[in-house]
Parts: C-alpha cells; structure tokens; sequence
C-alpha cells in the first residue's frame, strides 16, 4: 500500500464514516431519551434511498401507503393510550397528526411522483414521508411498553426491523436502485480528487451536526429531550411526556436515516435489506460511544468507516468480519474500566 | 371553603402489601397541610400516588376534575406538582436550564410560566450559581433549585417531600418560610415531612400517619398541643434536632 492508496482509502473511509456518524448519533440519542436500540434505523436509511429511487423513475413509491397505514395504526394506538383524557382538542391534535398530515404527504406524492419530480423535490418528499414513519413506530411497537426492561424493548425493536425489512421487500421488490448524485463535480486536490457528492455527504454530517447541537443546547424541546434522558421522572414531573419525547426522539431518527439514505444511494446499490448492514455499522460507533456520547459516538463512526475501507482494501472478503471484530476490545475495555453498566436507568 | 383538592379513600399496594390502606385528605386554596409520621408510615408512597408515580386505587379530585386515571404529565399540566424527596434535578445541566424546564408546561406560552427573575429573587443563590450544573450544588442548594423549578410550572397545588431531609437547621428555616409565603400567592400546600416540629409551626392543618392509615388529624394547633403527637413526634425530633443531623 502506497501514501497515494492510503489517501484514497482514507477519503472513502472518512465518507462512508460520516453516514454511520449520523446513525450512531441517532441511535444515541434515541436510546438516552427512550432506552431503546433502535434496530431498524437502517430501514430509515433503506426506505430513505428506495423512496427516492422510485421518485427518480417516475413512480409512486411503496413507503406512501405504508405511511397512510403507519399513520392510521399510529392513531388507534394514541386514541387508547390517552383514553383517560381525551378532549376534542386533544381528538384533534392525534387526528392532526396521524391521518391528515400523512395524508397531505400521500397526496403530494400521488400529485408529483408521476411526473418525475426534480431531485430536490423527490429528496424532500422522501424525508416528508419516511419522518413521520419514526414517530408512529413509537407510537405503535414502543409507547405501550414504556415500563418494559431495555431487553424487552431491544426484542421489539428486533420485532419492528423483521417487520420494516418484510414490508420493505412487499413494497419495493427484491431488485436493488440506485439514484443519480447530488452533484457531478469532481474536484482535484493533489494525486486524488474529491468528489461533489462526498463533499454534500460530509457537509450534510457536519450540518445535523451543528442542527442537533443548537438544538440541544439552544431550544426549549431540545432541552427536554436531554432532560428525559437525564432524569426520566424529573423530567415527568416537568410535565414532559416520555410518548411526546419518545415521538419526537423517533421522528428525528427517521429523519437522520431518510437523509443517509439519500446521501448513500448514490455509491451504491440499496436493496430493501442493506439498511440493516449500515445500520449494525453505526451501532458499533454507537457502542464504542458507550451508547452516551454523542462526540465519541461520532469519532468513534469515522474510525469504523476508515477500518471497513482498509479492511475491503487488504482483506476484501474479510472486511465485515474485521469491522465487527473491531468491537470486541472496545468492550472488554469498556467493560474493564468503567463502573459497573447501568442496565436500568 | 371550597376544596381544591381531595382524595378520597387512597389505596396503595405493593404486590400483596399496602403501604397506603383508605387514606382520605383534602387542600384549600392558600393553605398549607402537613401530612406527619414515622419513617415507613407511608407517607411518601401517598404523594407519589397522588402525583400519579405511583398506580393507586381510590378518587383523586383537583378544582372538580377526576384525575386518578391520567398520567403524571396531564396532573402537571392541571396544576399538580410534586418535589420528590429526592428532588430528581437535570444534575448534568445548568440550574438556569433546570429552571427554565421548570416551565415547560408553559411552552410556547412564557409569560405565563414563572419568570427567572422572580425565581433569583426568592433563592439569590441561585442567580449566582446559574451557569453550575445542579449536579454540583450543595444540599441546601439543590433544594432551593427543586422548589424554584417546580414554582416555575406555577403549580395551584404544591406537594412537597421530606424538604428538610438532610438540610442545616438554618436552611429548613428558609425552605419553611418559602414555603410559608406560598399562602400568600394563593397556593396550597401539601408538606409531607418527619420534622413535625418545623412542618407545624407552618401548616394550617395537618394528618398523621402510622401504619399506612391516617390516625389523627386537625388544625396544627390542636396537633401540637395534642399529647399523642407530643409523645410520639414532637419528643423524638426534640432529640433529633441535635447538632449533628444538619448537613447542608
């Protein structure tokens, strides 16, 4: 291996680490606020991609009506779940929520996706209609199980990815697509050159980024949501719901998976089960960030996406092999120094 | 007087044990109750039940409404709020966004909800300690925190637990007068408290508790004139109160 290989590996591992930098900073988040591992992040991203590729080929893609019925089951479950203090106002909200917002998004995409909407607009309506999909998951499968152990909610996220992956192949087919890039540019920069569409994947990272930190550490709800994950009953006893702050963790995830798989569409094929792959490679980030921090959660994505792109190099057919390798010392190290894990909160 | 808030017949169960057996209470607007009794008399299983932690059988009514099948968020959204007895502060956040979550309930809404400045009136410490992490405040600060984060939410009922444990005498003291000054704002107050002698001398009235069962009450007056509560509370805080207890 000479200097100029290991720049080009290291360019392709700095770019396939900033899409597992936004899954493990997902699944992160996701776990502090709800304690669930978010198996199925990976579907986001596969639904992300599959959705925008339907758009480009001038269909209407399968995640509308799963959207419309995601919506409606999503609806049934709020309507029990505050059965106790249901007012017309609140009637009104949940239906708000959960049958005319998705059926605004189904009606956009039945209006343009025939007509082959442009590349950012079919990018728009895909995070339009994969966003909302977070949220009534968590309404679904998760918000009934609040009490439940972190293992009992680890088995239903399992449940949920089994059942996305399963819708997934009923709605988009077993053949894989791919979707034009975001920009064709190709600028030299000594013996490589970097390509636009790795420049947008890197930029985009690095905006949800500073997105999620001004969040967090700027609004109202941001700070609710790190509240939750600090202190779960105080955070209750602020009035801060674990269904609102679980919906909105959820519906962030969704939207951080759907704009991955936009951005990875482009370097290769998705099929309706690649997003699990990609998703298993943020959450050995996630781990290596102890599933707390979101900085070491990201460093720790970028260190993945360069170990998988020297490892296809050396040992190509050994390369998820050695990614996954990779964890265990991060465990055992883990596990050596630091104080005993707190399963429950 | 009309009844701001009333339980009726409260029951809590652990499994097979109740730690709570038909316990009935009621609140008016602007006055101050103590709920008294031993370690273990149930009295914080009670407040957590009341507050909705806890699942529990019986009425719970506030303002006429029926709360005791809605969750802790919606009693917090009707006025209801509860200091823990381990005050569950955001200990890895700054006691100015501890107090602004305070009024979360008021999103979207601020000049509804406390306001900072008031807050920093009433507890000037924490105006100097606003940019720490609550994690890193002293005991006695700690629960000037909690009470300004909960009266951030502008509660029409105040339940508190245990606000003396662990504190100086001197910060009891200030927590009571707090506490005290809550009348004038028209807020009721319950006071779940061990330290009978302090929880009487601010209460209107007040319940004790042994055994999971309300086994006397009536005004603080007659309470501590009362030589039951005398012999049972008031004499062994007496040599409680002893020098070594204040941690601050």
């Amino acid at each position: 291996m000479d200097a100029t290989i290991l720049m080009l590996l290291l360019q392709d591992g700095v770019v396939n680490g900033a899409i597992y930098a936004l899954i493990a900073l997902s699944l992160v988040l996701v776990f502090t606020v709800t304690r669930v591992i978010l198996i199925p992040q990976g579907e986001f991203v596969a639904f992300g991609a599959l959705t925008l590729a339907a758009f480009e080929a001038g269909t209407v893609p399968g995640t509308v009506p799963l959207l419309l019925a995601l919506g409606a089951a999503a609806c049934a479950a709020d309507l029990v779940e505050a059965r106790h203090a249901l007012d017309a106002r609140r009637i009104l909200r949940i239906a708000l929520r959960d049958l005319v917002l998705p059926g605004a998004v189904a009606a956009l995409a039945y209006a343009l996706g025939p007509g082959k909407p442009t590349l950012a607009l079919g990018i728009a309506l895909t995070l339009a209609i994969v966003t909302p999909m977070g949220a009534y998951l968590h309404s679904i499968a998760f918000r009934p199980l609040e009490k439940a152990s972190v293992l009992v909610l680890l088995v239903a996220a399992v449940g949920v990815h089994l059942a996305l992956t399963g819708l997934g192949l009923v709605f988009f087919g077993a053949e894989g697509s791919r979707t034009p890039p975001l920009s064709d540019a190709m600028l030299p920069a000594g013996p490589l050159s970097v390509s636009g569409q790795s420049l947008w994947m890197i930029g985009l990272t690095l905006a949800i980024i500073v997105a999620l930190w001004a969040f967090f550490g700027l609004t109202l709800l941001g700070k609710a949501l790190m509240a939750t994950a600090v202190n779960r009953l105080g955070a209750r006893l602020m009035g801060i719901g674990p269904g609102m702050a679980g919906r909105l963790s959820f519906s962030v995830a969704a939207f951080i998976g759907a704009l991955s798989g936009v951005l990875v569409a482009p370097l290769t094929t998705i099929y309706y089960d690649t997003g699990f792959l990609i998703g298993l490679k943020g959450f050995v980030a996630a781990i290596i960030g102890g599933l707390a921090s979101y900085p070491a959660a990201a460093a720790a994505a970028v260190l993945v996406g360069i170990i998988e792109s020297v490892a296809a190099f050396e040992a190509s057919a050994f390369k998820e092999v050695i990614v996954f390798m990779a964890i265990i010392p991060v465990l055992l190290w883990r596990s050596a120094r630091a104080d005993p894990v707190e399963d429950e909160e | 007087m009309s009844r701001l808030f009333e339980a009726q017949d409260v029951t809590v169960a652990y499994g097979k044990i109740e730690a709570v057996r038909g316990v009935s209470l009621a609140v008016e607007p602007g006055r101050v109750v103590t709920v008294l009794g031993a370690n273990g008399a149930g009295k914080t299983t009670l407040l957590n039940a009341l507050m909705g932690v806890l699942p529990a059988r019986g009425a719970i009514r506030f303002d006429g409404r029926d709360l005791a099948r809605l969750p802790v968020e919606e009693r917090v959204a009707a006025g209801l709020s509860l200091i823990p007895e381990r005050r569950e502060l955001f200990a890895t956040m700054s006691v100015e966004d501890n107090l602004r979550l305070g009024a979360f309930r008021f999103r979207g809404r601020p000049q509804e909800g406390g306001s900072l400045e008031a807050m920093f009136a009433l507890f000037p410490r924490l105006k100097e300690r606003r940019r720490q992490l609550a994690g890193t405040l002293s005991g006695g600060e700690r629960q000037m925190l909690a009470m300004a984060r909960a009266l951030m939410g502008r509660p029409r009922l105040l339940m508190l637990d245990e606000p003396s444990l662990g504190l100086a005498p001197l910060i009891v003291a200030e927590v009571m007068r707090t506490v005290a000054d809550l009348r004038g704002q028209g807020v009721a107050v319950l006071l779940v408290e061990q330290n009978a002698r302090a929880a009487l001398q601010v209460a209107d009235y007040g319940y004790v508790m042994d055994g999971g069962s309300v086994v006397l009450e009536g005004e603080s007056r007659a309470l501590q004139a009362d030589k039951r509560v005398v012999e049972t509370y008031l004499g062994v805080l007496a040599a409680d109160t002893e020098p070594a207890r204040g941690v601050g």
